[in-house]
């Protein structure tokens, strides 16, 4: 980036923290849609590829097949076996990791700029993405251990609690299952195959570049991350989110600490709320020590280490949240504050001087969110997967600025409406 | 050839700007620290007191995290509550953490924050204000603190529960976050003494890295910091750990639905950068272990026999007190903790009797000097660096040194130190007896309502 402070000296303007990144769309030949920053700062290179094949995609009764299609594109492909590819990830001293969520899967690959390591980095991705062979022993060693992991996690409060509310919240719709022993028994290979066929298509990939590459270098890289992959279907249609009707959900547990989620599906990515959402919740839960939860639930009545709240768009409707962990037996008091809080809230809005901080928060730290290649290439792919405006970078300052009290309000009371409030409480007495 | 000449290139960058960091010590004996990082308008502001949990003494454990809960409380001039305040509408990020060996603290902002910054942290480390009600809010948060991070994870218990049983003497055998009964017992005037007895300048260093000047950052760390005085510190006691002469077991029951198994073995620690070699070869054993995808327990253990769900090895060479090195994991399924640990105990055996291949050795080094490269797109990685070589004792001047001798550590090395250090007599063994959750007694949160 020390290139772009150069270019706003010379133009002798003054130049904001965010503004001067400037992000190049293009669509490949492929039909892959590629969004790509060029910065030489360092001699590295960074490139995710999603695609449109998230948990949400799972098919019906067999819930983890995405998860487990993304898990083993490194366990063979293009010939080679895991131990080969996990030598060669190793020798090239690059870093390949996988993600994936409701939406997207993925990969995510580091490697060192210089031509040789690059190229042969990149053949390697290309190989994972367009040829991967879903072996029947890896797939075999992978079930059980994920099934162990399931098994594990369903002891954990924390793990429960979180698996319970994303299932009260979203009843009947994909982003309300979790994988079980019994749907990660049925998985066959077959599943793997048709649904890497299916969904890993150049026309349900996203690929998001930045680093020390020229535009034509990266023209190149994308075709060619993206020209063997299958033809796939299109665009799949997830069924509709349907809010929940209020209930509080108990599971018991021997734990300490109860763990409490509140909350409801809230927010679409690309919905213009999400500014209002935002800095309103930067002063509910969001903002760590200077938030309304916090300052309640922890600061004036040691209730909790943590508290929070959350909005987490999605393609449909993400969650918003409100959590805490407390000794199990204050469980009802602690709920009961966060609740008032939440309820003042939604009736009032923040004061002006919350707002205020709200904005000079996000608007003067909004640096901080883009100053390394890695969390800007997060932007990117967000940008990308989601159809967000290119120029989002420079909009979000000028959209939080905008805010008034009343719109953060009539946002909050548009998109938390008490009556669909679902509270889960694990190990409450 | 190819690769060694690309290696050698990168280095030639990593070090590159010579002179960054820069260094100066202001007369009341705090020492600044700053690393110019122009990528972008933003700047990390740390700065770490040598003074963690192993400072502490029987009945006060968790102390030095309770005070750096406590330094967020307000000060002679700022209420409670008042430094998070300013350093978010600063539109800056700060937290702390404490650990065995320091106490740090640390908030990211655009760089035009960070005169103000350095005021605040020099404010609290004479101003601070500790009130009996403040603290007895904030010590409930730490025990809610303590129940999320160890009492309902059986893992950290059985971590816990490992430290306490390797180290009999020395302090690390005590758990940072301390035990709750002493958690209970806790008053505010034992942080206050606390907070006097370690809170100065000459017990403390700053480290700036962002897109600074090191002669301005200097220039402010002086009107800032260096209005602070010098305080004579207590001293400190080596407390060493008595020779271990012979194997410890020892087993946790918890709710669970998979064994745990822990292996710690007492190993050398670095104490010469210059002279040590076996710290340096037990580093890039731990490596060989688990340092990638590709190394032994990864390979061996999870995807070959399928005996651990999951394995890994940590060995910290950089520490005030003394260093272990451990082994562990889940057994995988069908398997028992034995089982896992008779397959552990046969990777070091493998070691002990083949020692390494070159290739081994050269995928350690790749990843080393890879890593050199990446961890420069993130300041708070550069910062965390140098900070954490100072905490134990070393010198940032050391980062390059240990890269260099981790680079020179041959295969017989290697060999060596699995050979030498890997006996059990010195070794401790942890166990987690899953028990089931529907079964178990509901653990009443021991509490003690202090007024």
């Amino acid at each position: 980036m020390k290139r772009i402070a150069i270019a706003c000296l010379a133009l002798l303007s003054v130049c904001a923290a965010h503004a001067g990144v400037r992000i190049e769309h293009w669509v490949a030949p492929s039909g892959a849609r590629v969004f790509f920053v060029e910065t030489h700062a360092l001699p590295i290179l960074d490139v995710q590829v999603d695609f449109s094949a998230g948990s949400a995609y799972d098919p019906p009764g067999k819930t983890g097949v995405a998860a487990m299609t993304r898990g083993l594109l490194d366990a063979g492909a293009g010939g080679m076996d895991e131990e080969k590819i996990a030598g060669r990830i190793v020798d090239l001293g690059v870093r390949l990791s996988g993600s994936g969520d409701h939406d997207r899967a993925g990969l995510n690959l580091r490697t060192l700029s210089a031509k040789s390591e690059r190229d042969a980095a990149l053949d390697l991705l290309r190989t994972l993405l367009s040829q991967p062979s879903f072996p029947e022993a890896p797939l075999a060693r992978e079930k059980t251990r994920s099934i162990a992991a399931i098994q594990e996690a369903d002891t954990r409060p924390d793990s429960l609690a979180a698996k319970r509310f994303a299932a009260a919240i979203y009843p009947g719709h994909p982003y309300g299952a979790s994988p079980t022993a019994d749907s990660i028994g049925r998985i066959a290979r077959d599943d793997l195959v048709a649904f890497h066929r299916d969904h890993y298509a150049a026309t349900r990939a996203v690929i998001s570049i930045i680093g020390d590459v020229s535009r034509a270098e990266a023209e190149a890289i994308a075709l060619r991350l993206t020209d063997a992959l299958p033809p796939g279907v299109a665009a799949t249609e997830l069924p509709a989110v349907k809010n929940p009707a209020r209930e509080t959900v108990k599971v018991a547990h021997p734990a300490t600490q109860a763990h409490i989620h509140v909350g409801l599906p809230a927010l679409k990515r690309g919905d213009p709320d999400f500014y209002a959402l935002q800095a309103g919740n930067y002063s509910l839960g969001g903002g760590g020590f200077v938030s309304r939860l916090m300052k309640e639930v922890r600061e004036k009545r040691g209730y909790a280490y943590s508290v929070y709240s959350y909005v987490a768009p999605r393609k449909l409707e993400g969650p918003f949240e409100m959590g805490l962990q407390t000794r199990r037996e204050q469980a009802d008091a602690a709920l009961k504050v966060a609740q008032d809080v939440l309820a003042e809230f939604l009736a009032q809005g923040p004061t002006e001087k919350e707002l205020a901080a709200a904005k000079r928060h996000l608007i003067d730290g909004f640096s901080l969110r883009v100053d390394s290649n890695a969390k800007l290439l997060g932007y990117l792919a967000v940008i990308g997967f989601y159809d967000l405006p290119l120029s989002y970078l420079d909009d979000f300052p000028k959209m939080i600025q905008a805010l008034t009290v009343k719109d953060v309000r009539a946002a909050f009371q548009r998109h938390v409406k008490p009556e669909h409030l679902v509270t889960v409480i694990v190990a409450g007495d | 050839m190819r690769r060694a000449l690309a290696i050698a290139a990168l280095l030639a960058f990593a070090g590159a700007a010579a002179a960054n960091p820069f260094e100066k010590q202001l007369s009341n004996g705090l020492r600044v620290i700053v690393k110019e990082d122009r990528r972008a308008p933003t700047a990390v502001h740390m700065i770490w007191y040598r003074a963690g949990a192993m400072d502490e003494h029987d009945g006060n454990s968790g102390l030095a995290h309770a005070l750096e809960h406590m330094m967020f409380k307000g000060t002679q001039t700022m209420a409670a509550g008042e430094f998070n305040r300013r350093v978010a509408e600063a539109g800056g990020r700060d937290n702390a953490f404490t650990s065995q060996d320091f106490t740090a603290y640390f908030q990211i902002v655009p760089k035009r924050a960070l005169p103000q910054m350095m005021a605040l942290e020099a404010d609290r480390m004479s101003n601070l204000k500790i009130t009996a009600k403040e603290f007895a809010s904030e010590i409930k948060v730490v025990m809610e603190e303590r129940r999320m991070r160890t009492e309902d994870n059986p893992q950290a218990r059985v971590y816990e529960a490992l430290g306490s049983v390797a180290f009999q003497a020395h302090p690390y055998r005590r758990p940072v976050i301390g035990w709750m009964d002493d958690l209970e017992h806790m008053t505010w005037q034992d942080a206050r003494d606390w907070y006097k007895r370690w809170y100065v300048p000459n017990n403390a260093y700053v480290v700036v890295v962002g897109d600074v000047d090191h002669a301005e950052v200097f220039r402010l760390a002086a009107k800032t910091y260096g209005k602070l005085k010098p305080r004579a510190l207590p001293e400190r006691k080596p407390q060493n750990e008595p020779q271990q002469t012979g194997i410890k077991r020892l087993v946790v029951k918890a709710p669970a639905k998979l064994a745990y198994l822990s292996m710690a073995w007492k190993v050398p620690k670095l104490k010469d950068v210059d002279k040590d070699r076996d710290p340096y070869a037990l580093e890039v054993l731990a490596a060989v272990l688990d340092g990638h995808d590709a190394a032994r327990f990864a390979r061996n253990l999870v995807r070959e026999q399928k005996v651990a769900q999951s394995a890994g090895s940590q060995y910290d060479a950089m520490v005030r007190g003394e260093s272990l090195f451990v082994v562990g994991g889940q057994p995988g399924e069908g398997r028992s903790a034995a089982d896992l640990e008779a397959a552990l105990r046969g990777e070091i055996k493998r070691i002990q009797d083949e020692g390494v291949a070159d290739e081994e050795l050269a995928r350690v080094k790749v990843q080393l000097v890879a890593s050199q490269v990446y961890k420069r797109d993130s300041m708070m990685a550069q910062a965390m660096e140098i900070g954490g070589l100072e905490a134990a004792g070393y010198r940032w001047q050391d980062i390059d040194k240990n890269i260099e001798k981790l680079r020179s550590v041959t295969a017989a090395e290697v060999q060596a130190v699995a050979k030498q250090y890997f006996k059990d007599d010195t070794l401790t063994v942890a166990v987690l007896e899953p028990q089931p959750v529907d079964k178990a007694a509901t653990r009443k949160s021991s509490f003690a309502v202090r007024h």
